[in-house]
């Protein structure tokens, strides 16, 4: 079948609709993104396909990321008459139990269930009455949408992620899928699509920032062979939301590009996949065949003169190739150098021709903008960040996940209320933003409301996304080691400025973590910052030092003490610590004893244990495992 | 375990790999990448996932049959990470270095590698049971420090685990 309009769409909505919001049997929906897999989905699936598989009042089911990462494998169970309920950490010997628990109607599992779903619809539905109607919320159960996690996110972007099978198509449509595509192709002229997107404020969220609307406006003037590219190349440490929108949705992406590709007046698109993703890849795969299959994608797309075809290319591990000029090089089979910028993309990008490149979440943000209009969009957020952004929230952390909030939310109310905070009762230090071009951010700026403007404003970038929190057992100075360490490797090697200014970053603070600071090394590497900042070629060279500028502009003292005396106050750079057993708080319960790898901790049973110096290879293992805190860092 | 080192890529042991099938090589090039010079990235890959890296007599028949110098070839080759020159071992173990993993202890789990199978990154085991490829973020950061190993992800592992972990692989 191909679909020919609006009406098709909604034909395939109501009869698929009843199986997402109303199924005839008991439905388990196991959340199978990577993260997902890692914590140990694949399992969890296999155990409960050989368990009711035979069983016709249950069916098992895959989803996306429902982002609450912390508590995979996160299984939501439902059935006609019932509240959905969403079980956490389902590891496969749990599945069994969770779904009788269910099933039973006992809910007496209770450290299993993160929540019921109080409204599971999706933001660009549009004929889904009230799909909890005649349902009695459960007593006793949570109700999801009020767990702290969840409780300010508005999802636009991940809007079907963990709500839909992402292999399905038919699902994606019966979530309002491809309706802003026929509203685009069927309603609008190429030139109101382009102001809807302008109105409504969305920016770039790949990194850049840059007004999405005026992009396509750019390079719809220009004339040649356009292309559309969607940058998946998600490289910043640290930012995992393109991947979870690519395994979770990949159709949202598809829609996007489509919408873009009608506006700007182009048929041909690419997908360029990081090599790390490769289910991303695969889902992708099954969701441009599904496309063309029911005409979506293609030529004559909906009975129109409207035709596009997209091709996925995977990278093969270069960071700098999250560079639109690089990607670019990199899509035509070269190494990804990126050029400066004098003639833009726009004009001149891929194969010399017009080229408009967004990243995957923007492209995710298109069709609701379309469908609902850029006002509608323009609503949420600040004055000049609007919408929502999806965040990662990792490190030390103690809900780690993605959370999409608008723009605006401060910084503390992301960390504290809907991440949880630190774990383990530690001290926050800092939260990273902006991956190796970011930078990190104390205590003293958490009330800053979260958007482009205000993350420039102490020396950060919003980035892609995401953030990483840093406790008190983070050495900042290793910190920003780190990061120059990762962009020396990265770094593409053809201009001076950032090939030898972050070399010669890297050797100092090199020498500060390995105890043979000199006086005058901070002043040296705000210097060397402020070259490599000022006369590098691209986005990757002049944002290298942020790491380095503002940790000695917000944890000065932390270099101080590596340097002058020769201490490193978290206990991370090996030449400027050792341990200690603190005779007052150990306990003697001899489990450093146990897990210590060179036989460095003795002592007897329920008395104050000693370690020896010697033998001692800083391994950290006593440290993470003493639960009285008697390991002390000196 | 045997000490290790670090093949070069035009070493003996290089050249005495397994043999490349040019006609395998030849249709691959032809049909699944119409022999154009723009999917050069893709083709290598397949090539390594056939043989597990890139044998230099097959990037020189690629690059007389798409038409390109071998310097070029050798050049993207070298540039970007995933690429190697050298026979890798039987099991890749890709240790993510994101930040996130990093700040939740990374480069332990990288010395306690280094301990156990005197390996740095890049570099395989003499009895090429392993690969150390160390990778900047595998994207899942909320399950920190991760390990991968082929296709199986190995999150939350604690240093006095890593021993345990690479027990499973031969």
């Amino acid at each position: 079948m191909k679909i020919q309009s609006l009406e098709d769409l909604r034909a395939i909505s109501r009869k698929t609709g009843k199986a997402i919001y109303h199924p005839d049997a008991v439905k388990v929906n196991i959340g199978m993104a990577s993260c997902g897999l890692a914590a140990g989905a694949q399992a969890t699936h296999d155990r409960a396909k050989a368990e009711f598989g035979n069983d016709t009042g249950i069916m098992i089911c895959q989803t996306g990321c429902l982002g609450f990462c912390e508590q995979e494998p996160l299984v939501e169970i439902m059935a006609p008459g019932k509240p959905r309920v969403i079980y956490k950490n389902i590891t496969e010997d749990k599945i069994a139990d969770a779904v009788n628990d269910y099933r039973s109607g006992a809910f007496e599992k209770k450290k299993w269930i993160l929540g019921q779903m109080k409204n599971p619809v999706g933001i660009t539905e549009t004929d889904v009455s009230d799909p909890q109607a005649g349902l009695t919320p459960l007593e006793d159960v949570p109700v999801l949408e009020e767990i702290p996690f969840y409780g300010k996110q508005v999802k636009i972007a991940l809007r079907n992620c963990g709500y839909i099978n992402p292999d399905a198509i038919e699902e994606y449509i019966a979530r309002g899928g491809y309706q802003a595509l026929m509203k685009a192709l069927k309603e609008m002229k190429p030139a109101a699509i382009i102001d809807e997107v302008k109105t409504s404020g969305l920016r770039g969220r790949g990194g850049g920032g840059f007004p999405a609307g005026t992009k396509w406006a750019t390079c719809a003037k220009h004339h040649g062979t356009r292309s559309i590219i969607c940058n998946a190349d998600e490289g910043d440490p640290g930012a995992y939301m393109d991947r979870s929108i690519l395994e979770g949705d990949p159709h949202s992406v598809i829609e996007g590009m489509l919408i873009a590709g009608v506006a700007i007046g182009s048929s041909r698109g690419f997908i360029y996949v990081r090599n790390e993703y490769p289910l991303a890849v695969k889902r992708l795969v099954t969701a441009i065949k599904q496309a063309e299959s029911l005409g979506l994608l293609g030529d004559n797309i909906a009975g129109t003169d409207f035709c596009f075809h997209i091709k996925i290319s995977t990278g093969a591990g270069a960071f700098v190739c999250g560079e639109s000029t690089a990607l670019m090089a990199s899509l035509e089979g070269k190494v990804g150098r990126p050029r400066a910028k004098y003639v833009h993309t726009v004009e001149k990008g891929f194969r010399d021709n017009p080229t408009n490149l967004n990243n995957v979440e923007t492209y995710a943000n298109v069709p609701p903008i379309v469908l609902k209009g850029g006002a509608w969009y323009a609503g949420m957020g600040t004055a000049d960040s609007k919408g929502t952004k999806v965040f990662s929230l990792c490190g030390k952390i103690n809900n780690t996940g993605l959370v999409e909030v608008p723009m605006g939310v401060s910084l503390r109310d992301i960390v504290f209320e809907l991440g949880g905070g630190v774990p383990k009762k530690k001290r926050f230090k800092a939260v990273q933003t902006g991956g190796p071009s970011g930078g990190c951010i104390p205590e003293a700026y958490l009330d800053l409301p979260v958007d482009f403007q205000r993350l420039a404003e102490v020396g950060s970038i919003m980035g892609s996304g995401g953030m990483i929190v840093m406790d008190q057992d983070t050495c900042m100075v290793d910190v920003a080691r780190y990061f120059l360490d990762f962009l020396k490797e990265e770094s593409c090697g053809q201009c001076n400025p950032c090939r030898e200014g972050i070399k010669q970053m890297l050797g100092i603070l090199t020498d500060i973590c390995a105890g043979k600071g000199k006086d005058g090394d901070i002043e040296l590497l705000e210097e060397l910052g402020t070259m490599v900042q000022g006369f590098s070629l691209c986005g990757l060279g002049t944002a290298a030092p942020n790491p380095v500028m503002t940790t000695i502009r917000y944890f000065r003292d932390e270099y101080e003490a590596h340097i002058r005396d020769r201490k490193c106050p978290a206990g991370v750079c090996k030449a400027l610590f050792h341990y200690e057993i603190d005779p007052e708080a150990c306990t003697g319960c001899g489990v450093c004893a146990k897990k210590c790898p060179q036989d460095a901790i003795a002592g007897e049973k329920k008395k104050p244990h000693l370690l020896d110096p010697d033998k001692c290879i800083k391994c950290g293992i006593c440290y993470d495992a003493c639960k009285f805190d008697a390991i002390a860092i000196r | 375990m045997s000490e290790a080192h670090a093949v070069r890529p035009d070493s003996d042991e290089a050249s005495l790999a397994e043999a490349v099938d040019f006609v395998e090589l030849d249709t691959l090039i032809d049909d699944e990448f119409s022999k154009d010079k723009e999917n050069l990235i893709m083709m290598l890959q397949a090539i390594q996932r056939r043989y597990n890296y890139l044998p230099k007599p097959a990037l020189t028949y690629l690059a007389a049959k798409i038409g390109i110098p071998y310097s070029k070839i050798y050049e993207v080759a070298t540039f970007y990470s995933t690429f190697s020159l050298a026979p890798r071992g039987r099991n890749i173990i890709s240790l993510c270095l994101g930040t996130a993993c990093h700040v939740r202890g990374a480069e332990r789990i990288r010395e306690r590698l280094h301990d156990i199978l005197h390996i740095d990154d890049g570099q395989t085991t003499d009895d090429k049971r392993f690969t150390l490829e160390s990778v900047r973020c595998i994207g899942c950061c909320s399950l920190g420090p991760v390990m991968k190993i082929n296709e199986d992800m190995h999150g939350r592992i604690a240093t006095d685990e890593v021993d345990k972990v690479l027990g499973h692989y031969e």
